[in-house]
C-alpha cells in the first residue's frame, strides 16, 4: 500500500516537473526567437514608434520608410570587371594591354553588396565541396606515406583560433595583389579543413568493398570517386555545402580585415559599416539587418535536415 | 623463396607509390589551399611574432621583445582576464543549460523537437551583425525594451534607466548575454543526438529495476554522453575565446577597457595600429591557452 503511494507520488512529482519544463523551454524560445521578431517588425516601423521610449510590440502602420533610407544612403555600380594592364616583353617586341573596366548602372549599394555576398557564399560553397569530398574520400579510403600528418595539420588547425592566422593572411593578400577582393575572404574560407573533416567522417561510413570491387572491375581511381565514392556521401557534401553557406555568410570578422572599398562590402559588413555612421537610426539598422538576415534563415530552414547532420557527424570522434 | 618475398615487397612497394601518387593527385586542390591560406600563415604568425613589424617597411628581428612588451602591458591583462570571465562564466551555463533544453525536447513529438532545435539555432544563423544591431536596440539608455520591462512601467526591478552598455558595471554582462544566446544552438544539436543514440534497453532495463528518471538519466545516459559533452566543452571555450564582432560593434573594448578582450586586443593592435609582430605575439600566446585548455579538457574526458 505504502509502496503503491510511493509511486503515485513519483508519477505525479515527475508529470508536474515536465509540466513545468515544456513551459519553461515554451518561454525561454519565445524570447530566444524575439530578436528576429524585433529585427523584422523594426525594420517596418516609423521614425515615431522606434524611438518611443514605451515599445511599440506590434507596428500599428506597416511602413518601408526604412528600407527606401537604406537603398538611398549609398550607391555603387551594380557590377565591374577589369581586364589587362599587363605587358610583356617577347623576342624585342612588346605585347601590352591597356586597362580597361566595364562598370555596370548605378544601384544603391547595399544590392551591391547582396550580390557580393551571395557570390562570395556560393563561390566557396561549390569550390569547398569539391577539395573536401576528393580529400576526405582518400583520408578515409587510402594509405599512403604523409596521411598521418596531413591528418593531424588539418586537426590542429581545426582546434586553432581562426582569428590568429588572420594578420599574417592580410599581409599574404596584399602581396598576391587580392586584398580587397572578395577573392581574400573566399580562399581562406576553402582552405579551412572543416569539411575535409567532415566528408572524412562521412567516407568512412562506406564500405570498403565497394572501392575494392570498382577497382577489380577495372575502373579507373577517377571513375570509382565519381561513379562510386561521390553518390554515396552526397548527404554529406550537402551538409558540408550549406555549412560553408551559412558559416561564409556569417564570417564577419574576415570580412572586416579583408574588404575595404564600399562596392567590395558584403551585406553583414556594409550594415556594420552604416552602423558606425548612423549609430541610433534604429530603423535603418533594422532594415539593414533584416536584409542580411532573412535570406540566409530561408535557406537554413529549407536545408535544415542537411544542417543538424552536418553539425552531428562533424563532432562523433571529434 | 627468398627472390619470391623480394619480389612481393617490389609490388606492395610499387602498389604503395601508386596509391601514394593518386592520394595526393585527389588531395592537391584541398592542400592548395589549405597549405597557402592556412599552415603558412598559422608558422608566419609564430615567425613574425618575433619581429617588429609594421605596414610600408622591412620587418626587423626583436627576438623576444614582443612578449616582453606583452606580458608588461596593463590592457593585455585586464584583457586576458575579461576574457577567462567569459569562459569561465559562458561554458559552463551554455553546457548545462544545452544538455537541460535538449532533455526536455529530446521527449517531446519528433516535429516539436526539430521546431524547438530551429528556434535555438536562430540566432547562430541570424548573423553576428544582425544579432548585435538588434541588442543595440534592446539594450539603448531610452529607446531600449531592456529599461522597459525592467522599469516602474514594466516589471519594476529597477528605479531609473541603466546604460547597459556603457557602465563599467554591466557592460561585460550584457555581452555575455548575447554571447550565450548566439552559442547554445550547436550544442543541443549535438545533445539532442546524442540522447537519441543513448542504448534504450540500457535505460528500459534501469527503470523496470525501479530507477527514477533522475538516476535513469545521471547513470546511465549521461556516461554514455560523455564525448558529446567533451567536444561541446572545447568548442564553446574556443568560441567564447573569439567573441569578437559583439564586441568590436557594441563597446570597443570600453568602458574603461571593461570589455577589451584578447580578440578585440590582437584587432586593435594589428589592424587599428599596425603593430604586425605585437598582435601576432598576443595570437601566440591565445593559441597556447587555448591548447592548453583543450587538453586539460581532453584529460578530464579520458579520466572519466
Amino acid at each position: 500500500m505504502n509502496n503503491q503511494n510511493r509511486i503515485e507520488k513519483n508519477a505525479m512529482r515527475e508529470k508536474i516537473y515536465k509540466i513545468a519544463s515544456f513551459v519553461a523551454i515554451g518561454i525561454i524560445a519565445f524570447l530566444f526567437a524575439f530578436p528576429l521578431y524585433w529585427i523584422i517588425t523594426g525594420s517596418f516601423k516609423t521614425g515615431v514608434e522606434i524611438n518611443s521610449p514605451k515599445p511599440v510590440w506590434i507596428p500599428t502602420e506597416w511602413v518601408i520608410d526604412n528600407y527606401q533610407r537604406l537603398m538611398s544612403k549609398r550607391t555603387a555600380p551594380l557590377f565591374d570587371f577589369s581586364f589587362g594592364g599587363w605587358s610583356i616583353k617577347m623576342f624585342g617586341l612588346v605585347f601590352s594591354m591597356n586597362k580597361f573596366t566595364i562598370t555596370g548602372p548605378t544601384v544603391p549599394a547595399a544590392i551591391r553588396w547582396l550580390i557580393n555576398t551571395v557570390f562570395m557564399s556560393v563561390t566557396s560553397m561549390l569550390i569547398t565541396c569539391v577539395t573536401s569530398a576528393m580529400a576526405g574520400y582518400v583520408l578515409a579510403k587510402k594509405r599512403f606515406w604523409g596521411r598521418g600528418l596531413i591528418f593531424s595539420l588539418v586537426v590542429c588547425a581545426m582546434a586553432l583560433p581562426k582569428q590568429v592566422i588572420l594578420i599574417p593572411l592580410l599581409r599574404e593578400m596584399s602581396t598576391l595583389k587580392l586584398y580587397d577582393t572578395i577573392w581574400a575572404v573566399i580562399f581562406p574560407i576553402v582552405g579551412w579543413p572543416f569539411g575535409v573533416f567532415l566528408l572524412k567522417q562521412f567516407a568512412e561510413g562506406i564500405p570498403t568493398e565497394m572501392v575494392e570491387a570498382c577497382r577489380i572491375d577495372g575502373a579507373s581511381e577517377w571513375r570509382t570517386f565519381t561513379d562510386v565514392m561521390f553518390p554515396m556521401i552526397k548527404p554529406g557534401v550537402g551538409a558540408c555545402a550549406i555549412f560553408t553557406f551559412i558559416n561564409s555568410w556569417n564570417d564577419y570578422f574576415m570580412q572586416l580585415i579583408m574588404l575595404i572599398s564600399g562596392k567590395n562590402l558584403t551585406i553583414s559588413l556594409g550594415i556594420a559599416t552604416m552602423q558606425g555612421e548612423n549609430a541610433t537610426d534604429f530603423g535603418l539598422l533594422m532594415a539593414g539587418a533584416a536584409l542580411a538576415s532573412v535570406p540566409i534563415i530561408i535557406v537554413f530552414l529549407i536545408f535544415q535536415k542537411y544542417f543538424t547532420k552536418g553539425i552531428t557527424m562533424g563532432a562523433v570522434k571529434g | 623463396m627468398a627472390n619470391k618475398r623480394i619480389s612481393v615487397n617490389a609490388k606492395t612497394r610499387r602498389l604503395m607509390i601508386h596509391e601514394t601518387v593518386t592520394s595526393y593527385l585527389f588531395l592537391a586542390p584541398f592542400l592548395l589551399f589549405f597549405i597557402m591560406f592556412v599552415v603558412y600563415p598559422m608558422f608566419m604568425c609564430v615567425y613574425t611574432s618575433f619581429f617588429d613589424a609594421t605596414m610600408g617597411r622591412e620587418d626587423i628581428f626583436v627576438g623576444f621583445d614582443n612578449y616582453v612588451t606583452l606580458f608588461n602591458d596593463p590592457v593585455f591583462w585586464t584583457a586576458l582576464w575579461n576574457t577567462l570571465i567569459i569562459v569561465v562564466v559562458s561554458v559552463p551555463v551554455t553546457c548545462a543549460f544545452s544538455l537541460w533544453v535538449a532533455s526536455v525536447i529530446s521527449k517531446m513529438h519528433v516535429a516539436a523537437t526539430s521546431l524547438f532545435r530551429c528556434i535555438f539555432y536562430l540566432p547562430v544563423v541570424t548573423g553576428s551583425v544582425a544579432v548585435t544591431m538588434v541588442w543595440k536596440w534592446m539594450y539603448n539608455y531610452s529607446q531600449g525594451i531592456f529599461n522597459y520591462v525592467l522599469g516602474e512601467e514594466g516589471l519594476g526591478i529597477i528605479e531609473k534607466n541603466i546604460n547597459w552598455l556603457g557602465d563599467p558595471k554591466y557592460a561585460l554582462g550584457c555581452i555575455i548575454l548575447i554571447l550565450l544566446t548566439t552559442s547554445v544552438g550547436q550544442p543541443i544539436v549535438l545533445y539532442v543526438s546524442a540522447l537519441d543514440n543513448v542504448d534504450k534497453s540500457l535505460v528500459e532495463a534501469a527503470e523496470v529495476d525501479g530507477a527514477t528518471p533522475m538516476q535513469a538519466f545521471w547513470k546511465i545516459k549521461w556516461p554514455q554522453m560523455m564525448p558529446t559533452t567533451l567536444y561541446i566543452l572545447v568548442i564553446t571555450t574556443i568560441n567564447s575565446f573569439q567573441c569578437f564582432a559583439l564586441i568590436q560593434l557594441l563597446t570597443s573594448g570600453g568602458p574603461r577597457n571593461s570589455t577589451m578582450t584578447i580578440m578585440f586586443y590582437i584587432y586593435h593592435n594589428a589592424f587599428k595600429l599596425y603593430k604586425y609582430g605585437y598582435g601576432n605575439a598576443m595570437g601566440v600566446i591565445l593559441a597556447i591557452i587555448i591548447a592548453i585548455l583543450s587538453a586539460i579538457q581532453f584529460k578530464m574526458g579520458e579520466e572519466k
